[in-house]
């Protein structure tokens, strides 16, 4: 046995944008234990549910986590609907699967680019983050906003996008999809990716689904769970398959998410091809009271949305289970054994989204 | 999906490891834990999944009441209870691992109690 020691990583680290802790106890420089504590950030967001007017609220949801804003409005708007029983118009179930699909483009592109950094090539950083730009640019021409977009509403959507808006960000996204192209050629191909990947957090499918893992993690290591699968939204009407591999390392998790992007163009342009000409919102008229859920499947994976209403304009419980945080169990399982040195690009490669879990 | 008599169902704190073993053997994954505090007590709902099929199993308990834990069946479960006993005071036994109310570093004093007026 070699000497023992506890190293403290983070809260704060050059690879962490977020401040999470482990304490790792290291024999000589291997990873023999993780030990993890969060709450460096902790804003009491669910608490806030019972002081705030339920339809003002979707505005503190959104601000969970600026990455995966839309995906929280829709969530808290989805598990809300199901309280009032509303039937969202067709052409708001589509209007939300494109934005959906952007948010996941943008944050698998802003995640490409921090992995890139994180093993010193700044150049495929820059230009990962240049696509993702376009991104944004086109979030702010529909909704408003680069990071947070209000486009949810309990029962709908609050804007649309004509047929002219459409047709220029699909051409948008062939331009893209070629940009991207170059880009994930290098990611899967070059030598120095590969070596810094390959092999590294291994989770073996077994452990995968021991561990719960969801989302890129999951689907990495084999394991076939999407939620888009379940059909909400316009999901119900789209065709695609479920992007899996089987290497169950750093590597096939970078190869998942850049099958997701390159699926995150096909799922848009389905959806623009079919989106149908209705009404962008029903009124949800009283006071929720009752209890629902709702799931959809954020970039990161699965996440669980619960609402607890007693008829009155407060929230009595709101509950976000989002998939970082059931992610932690996966992450302090691969890294005993690993380098001291691989344990910030393997933190990196389960996309930890400290916002979401910090609720 | 909205939680009726239909969706949610209710046991009591000593069938839970029974449940979740059957569960478990069916192939039924863990997708969260979650405790509200309700006056005198906590509603624990314990939600598990199977090819998108979900279930929900809630357990009541009163303030002092202690309930077993879950992790020896499903692992992942470290984290929610955990969370249970540091926000809201859930007294689980045998928590494995057990972070001791380490988990969260938050400055506020936990764990939160369900306001007065409620």
């Amino acid at each position: 046995m070699g000497n023992r020691s506890i190293v403290p990583f983070g809260p704060q680290h050059p690879v962490l944008p977020e401040p999470v802790h482990l304490d790792l106890v290291l024999e000589d420089e291997k990873v023999v234990e993780a030990v993890p504590s969060i709450g460096f950030v902790h804003r009491g967001l669910e608490e806030l549910c019972t002081k705030r007017d339920f339809n003002d609220y979707l505005y503190v949801f959104e601000r969970i986590c600026g990455i995966c804003s839309f995906g929280h409005g829709l969530g808290y708007c989805e598990a809300l609907e199901d309280v009032f029983g509303a039937e969202v118009p067709e052409r708001a179930k589509y209007l939300r699967t494109i934005w959906s699909e952007m948010s996941r483009l943008h944050s698998h592109l802003l995640w490409l680019g921090l992995l890139a950094d994180a093993f010193g090539f700044d150049a495929l950083f820059m230009q990962c983050w240049r696509i993702r730009e376009s991104v944004l640019d086109m979030f702010e021409a529909s909704t408003g906003g680069r990071v947070i977009f209000s486009v949810n509403t309990i029962g709908g959507v609050l804007k649309d996008m004509d047929s002219e808006m459409l047709s220029a960000f699909s051409k948008k996204f062939d331009e893209m999809e070629k940009q991207l192209k170059e880009v994930s050629d290098i990611f899967l191909n070059d030598y120095t990716v590969m070596r810094r990947l390959k092999g590294v957090g291994i989770l073996t499918k077994e452990d995968a689904q021991r561990l719960d893992a969801v989302g890129p993690m999951a689907r990495a290591s084999g394991i076939a769970v999407d939620i888009r699968k379940t059909g909400y939204e316009a999901y119900k009407d789209i065709d695609f398959e479920v992007v899996t591999s089987n290497d169950c390392d750093g590597y096939a998790r970078c190869c998942v998410r850049i099958g997701e992007l390159f699926q995150s163009f096909n799922i848009i342009k389905q959806a623009i091809a079919k989106i149908p000409d209705t009404e962008l919102s029903v009124k949800c008229k009283g006071f929720p009271n009752g209890e629902a859920y709702a799931r959809i499947e954020q970039p990161r994976g699965e996440a669980l949305y619960f609402i607890k209403a007693n008829g009155t304009k407060f929230l009595e419980r709101v509950r976000v289970r989002t998939p970082t945080f059931v992610n932690i169990a996966s992450l302090i399982h691969i890294l005993p054994g690993s380098d001291l040195a691989d344990v910030p690009l393997q933190i990196l490669t389960i996309d930890p989204c400290i916002s979401c879990t910090e609720r | 999906m909205r939680l009726d008599e239909n969706t949610m169902k209710t046991i009591e704190s000593g069938e839970l490891i029974k449940v979740m073993l059957l569960k478990q053997r069916e192939g039924f994954r863990l997708i969260q834990v979650h405790a509200v505090s309700v006056k005198g007590g906590y509603e624990l709902t314990y939600t598990l999944g199977k090819d998108y099929v979900i279930e929900n199993y809630r357990v009541n308990l009163n303030e002092n009441d202690e309930i077993p834990t879950i992790t020896d069946l499903y692992p992942s479960a470290m984290l929610y209870e955990n969370e249970m006993a540091v926000l809201f005071g859930v007294k689980i036994i045998s928590t494995n691992p057990d972070y001791d109310n380490k988990f969260y570093r938050i400055k506020a004093t936990t764990p939160f109690k369900v306001k007065e007026d409620k």
